[in-house]
C-alpha cells in the first residue's frame, strides 16, 4: 500500500498548487473550467506526468520516488523493460466480494469494458489470448499482441504478459488482497509497457496520449464502479441548454 | 423541454432544450412536478463556484413522477408512474460511503472525478445541477429529468400528501435536521444558528424538535425582517446582526460560556460585519485569490464553547483565509459539515410529516411558473419582495 498512497498524496499536493494558481489567474469561469477540466488540462498534465514519464522512461530514474524515499518502482534492473518503460501501479478498493473481481477480471474479454484503450481481448486458450488496442496515431489506427497468463492464483492474483515474439512488451498484474472487516476488497493493478527498440516516449505517446498513469487510474476505477454500481457514469449524451450557441460549443 | 439555464455568471436564462433521454441501463427519466430555487443555486450564479459551463441546466430539488425507466432498472423499487423526490446528491448504494449512509460521498457516481481530486484531495458524489466539480450532471429545473441509478436514488412518496409537503424532502429539509443532528444537541443546551435562510429555518425547527434547551438565530433585521419573524415562530430568539454586536450578546445570553452548538448555516457567501474585515474578503474573491467569504464561520468560532461543536451546512467550495484555526484548537472545538446524506434522512422525515410533527411547506413565499425563474433568481437573490422560498412549476 505505502507506494500507491505516498504517490497519491504527492500528486495530490502539486495539484493543488496548480489549481490555486490557476484560480487566482482566471478571469472567468467558463475559461477556468475549460482549462481545467478540457483539453487544457490534458495538455498541462501532460506537461508534467508525460515528460516526467518519458524522462524515467528513458533514464530509468525517478525523481518524485526519491523525493519521496521510495525506490520500489524505480530501480533498473537487467530487463529492458525495467530500464526504459513505463510501469504504474493503482490501488482501489472494491466493496465486492473478492470472488465476483476475480472472476470479472479472469475473464479477459471483460478488459475492454474499462480499460479504454483496449478495443478487444480474444482468448486463444486458457492461457493465451491476442490484444487490440486503439492507438490513434499508429498506421490503421490498432495495435496487436498476443499474451499469456503466466501466474494465476484464483482470488488472490492474475499475472500476464507478451507472448516473446510479439511487437509490444508489456507485463500486467492485478492482486487481490482483503480488506480490514466488511470494506472489501484492495485490488492493485501494476502495468509494464516498453517499447520496441527503446522509443519509449513515442510509442508509449501513440498507446495512451500523454500521461499513462492518469489512464490506468482511470481504467481501474471504472472497473470499480463497474463492479459496484454495475454501470460506469456518465453525462455524456444529456441534454444542456443553448445559451446563445456557447452550450453546444462547449458541451461537444 | 423548457429548462433554467446557466449561461454566465449572473445570467440565468429559460431555454428550450432537448428532452433528456435514457443513456445508462439504471436511469430513469422523471417529469418534473415541483422544483426549487436553492440558496446553493445562488452560489453558482453569483459565480462563487467556479466549475460551471454555459448551457448547463440547473436545480437539485425536484419531485415528480417516473416517465421512463431504463432496461436495469429494479422494477421492484421503481416503475413508471411512480411518484417521487429526487434527491441532490446521486449515490450508488455499494460503495463504502453509501453502505455507511455517507450517500453525498459516494464514490461511484460523479463522472469526473479528476476535479474533486485536484481540488479536494477526493471526488464526492454527483449532484444535480451543481456544477462540474460534482459531475455536470444536469439539473432539475426542467420539464423532464434524467436521474441516473434510478432505483437507488428515487424516493417513493406518498399520493395523500401534496408536492409542498413534500418537494423539500430533495434537500433542505435533511439538511436542516442534519445540521441539528451534527450539533450534538444535548438537553440543557443553547444553540445558535447563522443565517435565517430556508436552511437556517429547517435547522432551527430541527434543533427545536431535538430538545435544545434554547435555540438563537442570527441574521439581518433590516434586510430580511420577514426571515427573523418566521424564526421567532419557529421558537428561535434572534439577534440582529446589523444593529446588535452578536458576540456581546450569545456570550451574555449564555453567562460568558458561549452557546453550546454553533450552525453556520449561511455558506461561502456571507455578509461581512464591519467594513475592513468585509472589504479584505471582497477583494481576495474578486481577485479569485479567496474563494469564499466566511464571515459567519469566523464568527461561530469566535463565540462556541470551548469544547463545544461546530456544525456547517453551508457550503463552501475552495480555499478560505483567515480560519481561526488557533481557536479551533485551543477550544477544541468539534466540526462537523458535509453535502447532506440526503437517502438517509428521508424515510424518518417523510414519516415525521406523514405524523403531522413537521409540515415543511410553511418557506414558501412564492410560486412561480418554470418561464419565470430568472425573476424567482431575483427576487431569491436579493431577498425582495419578502422572498424565503421559490417553488417553480415546469407545467405552468
Ligand atoms: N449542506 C448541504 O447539503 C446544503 C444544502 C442546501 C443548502 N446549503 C447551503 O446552506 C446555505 C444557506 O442556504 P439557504 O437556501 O438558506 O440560502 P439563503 O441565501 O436564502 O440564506 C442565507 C441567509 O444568511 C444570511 N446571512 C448572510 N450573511 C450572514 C452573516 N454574516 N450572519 C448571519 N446571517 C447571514 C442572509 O441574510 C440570508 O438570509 C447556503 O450556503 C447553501 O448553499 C447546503
Ligand atoms: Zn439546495
Ligand atoms: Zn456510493
Amino acid at each position: 500500500m505505502s507506494t500507491v498512497v505516498s504517490k497519491l498524496s504527492d500528486k495530490g499536493s502539486i495539484n493543488v498548487a496548480r489549481t490555486e494558481r490557476l484560480i487566482s489567474g482566471a478571469l472567468g469561469s467558463a475559461l477556468l473550467l475549460t482549462a481545467l477540466s478540457g483539453r487544457g488540462a490534458k495538455r498541462l498534465t501532460a506537461l508534467g506526468v508525460g515528460s516526467a514519464l518519458v524522462y524515467r522512461g528513458f533514464t530509468g530514474h525517478c525523481h518524485a520516488y526519491e523525493a519521496l524515499g521510495i525506490d520500489t518502482a524505480c530501480g533498473a534492473t537487467a530487463s529492458d523493460l525495467d530500464r526504459v518503460g513505463v510501469e504504474v501501479s493503482e490501488c482501489f478498493l472494491v466493496a465486492k466480494p473478492v470472488e465476483d473481481l476475480y472472476r470479472f477480471w479472469r475473464h479477459l474479454g471483460n478488459l475492454p469494458r474499462f480499460m479504454s484503450h483496449l478495443k478487444e481481448v480474444e482468448a486463444l486458450d486458457e492461457r493465451r489470448s491476442r490484444w487490440t488496442a486503439a492507438a490513434p496515431l499508429v498506421a490503421g489506427g490498432l495495435i496487436q499482441w498476443d499474451a499469456e497468463i503466466v501466474e494465476d492464483i484464483e482470488n488472490q492474483r492474475l499475472a500476464w504478459r507478451t507472448l516473446p515474439e510479439s511487437s509490444v512488451d508489456h507485463r500486467g498484474s492485478v492482486e487481490f488482497s482483503p480488506a480490514p472487516g466488511e470494506r472489501g476488497v484492495y485490488v492493485r493493478v501494476e502495468l509494464t509497457y516498453a517499447p520496441p527498440g527503446g522509443q519509449a516516449g513515442r510509442w508509449i505517446a501513440k498507446l495512451f496520449g500523454e500521461a499513462p498513469e492518469q489512464q490506468v487510474r482511470s481504467d481501474l476505477r471504472k472497473f470499480k464502479r463497474l463492479m459496484e454500481a454495475r454501470e460506469i457514469p456518465t453525462i455524456e449524451g444529456q441534454s444542456h441548454a443553448s445559451c446563445y450557441g456557447l452550450g453546444q460549443l462547449l458541451h461537444s | 423541454m423548457k429548462a433554467v439555464a446557466w449561461c454566465a455568471p449572473h445570467l440565468v436564462r429559460v431555454e428550450e432544450a432537448p428532452d433528456p433521454a435514457i443513456i445508462n441501463p439504471r436511469d430513469a427519466i422523471v417529469r418534473v412536478t415541483s422544483t426549487c430555487i436553492c440558496g446553493s443555486d445562488l452560489h453558482l450564479v453569483d459565480g462563487f463556484i467556479p466549475f460551471m459551463k454555459p448551457g448547463d441546466i440547473l436545480g437539485h430539488e425536484p419531485m415528480g413522477i417516473v416517465e421512463e425507466v431504463g432496461p436495469a432498472v429494479d422494477p421492484d423499487k421503481i416503475k413508471v408512474g411512480d411518484r417521487v423526490v429526487v434527491p441532490f446528491p446521486i449515490g450508488c448504494g455499494e460503495c463504502f460511503f453509501c453502505q455507511r449512509q455517507m450517500w453525498s460521498c459516494c464514490e461511484n457516481t460523479n463522472p469526473k472525478p479528476s476535479l474533486g481530486e485536484t481540488m479536494h484531495g477526493h471526488a464526492t458524489a454527483g449532484i444535480f445541477g451543481y456544477s462540474h466539480l460534482t459531475g455536470g450532471y444536469a439539473g432539475g429545473q426542467a420539464q423532464y429529468l434524467r436521474t441516473p441509478l434510478a432505483d437507488v436514488n428515487l424516493q417513493k412518496m406518498p399520493e395523500d400528501l401534496t408536492d409542498d409537503q413534500l418537494v423539500f424532502l430533495s434537500d433542505i429539509l435533511p439538511t436542516g435536521w442534519m445540521a441539528a443532528e451534527q450539533a450534538d444537541i444535548q438537553p440543557d443546551d443553547t444553540v445558535a444558528i447563522w443565517g435565517c435562510g430556508p436552511v437556517g429555518q429547517f435547522t432551527l425547527r430541527s434543533a427545536v424538535l431535538m430538545g435544545a434547551h434554547r435555540v438563537i438565530a442570527i441574521d439581518d433585521e433590516s434586510s430580511v425582517p420577514e426571515r427573523m419573524q418566521m424564526a421567532r415562530e419557529g421558537g428561535a430568539e434572534t439577534i440582529d446582526m446589523n444593529s446588535e454586536d452578536v458576540p456581546y450578546r450569545l456570550f451574555e445570553m449564555t453567562g460568558g460560556l458561549g452557546p453550546d452548538s454553533c450552525i453556520d448555516a449561511v455558506g461561502m457567501e456571507s455578509h461581512g460585519y464591519h467594513f475592513l474585515g468585509s472589504v479584505y474578503d471582497r477583494v481576495k474573491t474578486s481577485l479569485m485569490l479567496e474563494t469564499e467569504r466566511p464571515h459567519a464561520f469566523r464568527q461561530a468560532v469566535k463565540c462556541c464553547r470551548k469544547g463545544g461543536t461546530l456544525s456547517v451546512p453551508g457550503v463552501y467550495g475552495g480555499f478560505a483565509d483567515k480560519i481561526p484555526l488557533g481557536a479551533i484548537m485551543n477550544k477544541g472545538l468539534t466540526i462537523k459539515t458535509g453535502q447532506t446524506h440526503v437517502h438517509k434522512y428521508v424515510p424518518k422525515l417523510l414519516d415525521e410529516i406523514r405524523q403531522g410533527r413537521i409540515d415543511p411547506s410553511f418557506v414558501i413565499t412564492h410560486r412561480l411558473p418554470l418561464s419565470e425563474a430568472p425573476h424567482g433568481y431575483e427576487i431569491f437573490r436579493k431577498k425582495q419582495d419578502g422572498c424565503i422560498k421559490v417553488v417553480l412549476d415546469p407545467a405552468a
